[in-house]
């Protein structure tokens, strides 16, 4: 082969192509990596040490309550966490929803801004591949924020030595929110992301869509006398929201914070159930409608 | 097919017969039956002939309305899978993340192609190498060059060891002499790599010399499909260039050196500038081009090998209808145009 000496200077022994003979792992292990690769990118890992900024930010800001409270509970000699764990998730919501506002844009308007998606597709991993590999690294990057606080409450609630049971018992509660929160947010945040490569764009709609429901289902559930305890059926409002929904339907079915006041609540009767099926109709489609946004890229 | 991923070689690459892809009100493409053996293969069309449509085809990721298809000896619509596993793509748009280094990007490709880990690295460091990628691959791909971003883009299509590599367009963009060092490495992904090329153009000229069959498509209907030696016929041309005579300004050293060469009995022409054309009819046509110019106290700027260039075979259109073509759509779409519609004539 010839030797190369070029403008670096140095002169490059060309030792010639070896051709590969090692495995090729196929489509399954292809999708795992994208996996892997997408749920870093949406803490900023594997990328510019400015874009670990907010996540990282989001993650601490979650976690930071807990920790207090944590504290609080070990020197204060409480009999209780401040907080039971359904009730700090609703508390400190938003926080969930910037992540997603940010980081779904990054894990999906950057590889259409960028034209990446044609590359993924003439591989071995097919269009549902990249969509089922997007959609399980966004569930797991919010399951890490929602549940890092969960755990931290549940240490806090152990190292006081209040009641085991009880407490592992809301933990179970805290993350079965946490994953109906993961799947809504995560089926409709993708689904706005992929519409558009613009990630300022993604970012706004994703924050406008859980904001102004949220809103509007308080509006409407204030508005049809909700704070009228005689008036149950007002509580129909908060399918309106997403996260609404997931807090009501949680405070129903465990049947949490039946004293407070401010505490979200799905009707009574079919109530639970019907909130249940909305909130998994719009996981199935707004999967299904990101997995139809693909098909012809 | 081994557990290793190999196929035996074949002795077609590609093969489709009556191919045909129908869109709401237009049909891309009509009707195609070619058969391409290893090695690297032009396919040559104006823009919207249908050359995208048909790599995305071959890769298995569009369905073709009728007609059947190969890559590999892998069909096209059942084993869309284990083609892509198989092929390298390199597509005409940009597709790098520009926060994102070379390396990381095309290691992170090799994986989505089911490599390893530890072999990915591996074989990202040695076809960033290839490629001629050195110091800069640790760098953020948005502060590349046009030709630094045709190389990565090279690289990620090569970098799994496929048995065909799909090239759409990569001279697009280039300076002059980024184009000849793209040329040579496509030249080389079949000669060393022994990697067998498509490789799409809407410049028919550039290919002439890379290629060794060219398939020529236009309004997604085959114009012909044969190999570059029978395009460009089997006679071989030398092209010679000197200076003029050091002393004597007057001296007309091209038309001398012509008239010399005439009489020794070879073939001469002009090609417009300063170059003659010499037929080659074997060695010793080199030894007398040398004396010639030699004798006459000349100096050899210029002494290549060519073939009859390919444009030269297409160029009987008249001028008008290019022009016409051309004010609509550049100069580079008339040609391929002027090409394709000669051909069509021919076929």
């Amino acid at each position: 082969m010839t030797t190369r000496s070029d403008a670096h200077g140095g002169v490059i022994h060309d030792i010639g192509y070896r051709p590969y003979t090692g495995p090729r792992l196929g489509r399954r292990y292809a999708t795992r990596s994208l996996y892997v690769q997408s749920l870093r990118a949406a803490f900023g890992l594997g990328r510019s040490g400015r874009s670990k900024v907010l996540p990282f930010l989001l993650l601490g800001g979650m976690a930071a309550p807990a920790l207090v409270m944590l504290a609080i509970a070990l020197f204060a000699h409480l009999d209780r966490m401040p907080k039971d764990y359904v009730d700090y998730l609703a508390s400190f919501s938003v926080l969930p929803q910037i992540f997603l506002a940010a980081q779904a844009p990054v894990l999906m308007s950057r590889d259409l801004r960028h034209h990446v998606v044609p590359l993924y597709f003439s591989r071995p991993a097919t269009r549902g591949d990249y969509v089922a590999a997007k959609f399980a690294a966004m569930f797991s990057a919010l399951m890490i924020v929602l549940a890092l606080p969960l755990l931290l409450l549940f240490t806090g609630a152990m190292l006081a030595k209040f009641p085991v049971g009880d407490n592992l018992l809301h933990l179970l509660y805290g993350l079965v929110a946490a994953v109906l929160y993961a799947l809504v947010y995560t089926a409709l945040g993708l689904l706005i992301a992929a519409a558009t490569p613009r990630r300022g764009f993604g970012v706004a709609a994703i924050m406008g869509v859980l904001m102004i429901s949220f809103a509007l289902a308080n509006l409407t559930y204030a508005l049809n006398g909700g704070f009228n305890p005689a008036r149950t059926s007002s509580s129909w409002a908060f399918l309106i929201s997403p996260s609404a929904s997931v807090e009501a339907l949680v405070n129903r079915l465990f049947d949490l914070s039946t004293d407070d006041f401010s505490a979200l609540h799905a009707p009574t009767g079919a109530g639970a159930a019907v909130f249940l099926a909305v909130l998994l109709a719009l996981t199935a489609g707004g999967y299904a409608l990101t997995l139809r946004r693909y098909r012809n890229v | 097919m081994g557990p290793d991923g190999y196929v035996e070689p074949v002795s077609t690459v590609i093969k489709t017969d009556g191919l045909t892809k129908r869109f709401p009100g237009v049909t891309a493409l009509d009707r195609l039956t070619v058969e391409v053996e290893p090695g690297v293969v032009g396919l040559v069309g104006a823009n919207g002939a249908g050359k995208s449509t048909l790599i995305k085809i071959l890769l298995g990721l569009s369905p073709a309305t009728e007609g059947t298809g190969q890559v590999l000896g892998l069909d096209i619509a059942t084993q869309g899978p284990a083609i892509r596993e198989r092929v390298g793509y390199m597509p005409e748009h940009d597709c790098l993340p520009p926060d994102v280094s070379a390396t990381e990007f095309v290691v992170h490709m090799a994986r989505m192609s089911g490599l390893p880990a530890s072999a990915a690295r591996e074989r990202t460091a040695d076809t960033l190498r290839h490629v001629g990628l050195y110091e800069e691959r640790y760098r953020p791909m948005g502060g590349y060059s046009t030709g630094m971003k045709q190389r990565v883009k090279l690289a990620q299509a090569l970098v799994h060891d496929p048995q065909l590599v799909l090239l759409d367009e990569p001279t697009n963009g280039l300076d002059p002499v980024g184009r000849d060092e793209m040329l040579g490495l496509i030249r080389r992904i079949h000669a060393d790599f022994g990697i067998s090329v498509l490789v799409t153009t809407h410049l028919l000229g550039e290919l002439e010399r890379t290629c060794d069959h060219l398939v020529v498509i236009d309004g997604g209907k085959l114009l012909r499909s044969s190999s570059t030696a029978s395009f460009t016929g089997t006679t071989q041309l030398l092209a010679v260039e000197v200076t003029d005579h050091p002393v004597d300004r007057a001296f007309d050293a091209d038309a001398v050196l012509t008239e010399r060469l005439t009489a020794a009995g070879l073939s001469v022409r002009g090609d417009g500038s300063r170059i003659l054309l010499v037929e080659l009819t074997g060695d010793d046509t080199y030894d007398t081009v040398r004396d010639a110019v030699d004798d006459l106290g000349l100096g050899l700027v210029r002494l290549e090998q060519r073939r009859h260039r390919v444009a030269e075979i297409f160029s009987t259109r008249s001028d008008e209808d290019a022009d016409e073509y051309g004010h609509e759509h550049g100069h580079a779409g008339a040609d391929a145009h002027r090409a394709a519609a000669a051909g069509g004539e021919q076929a």
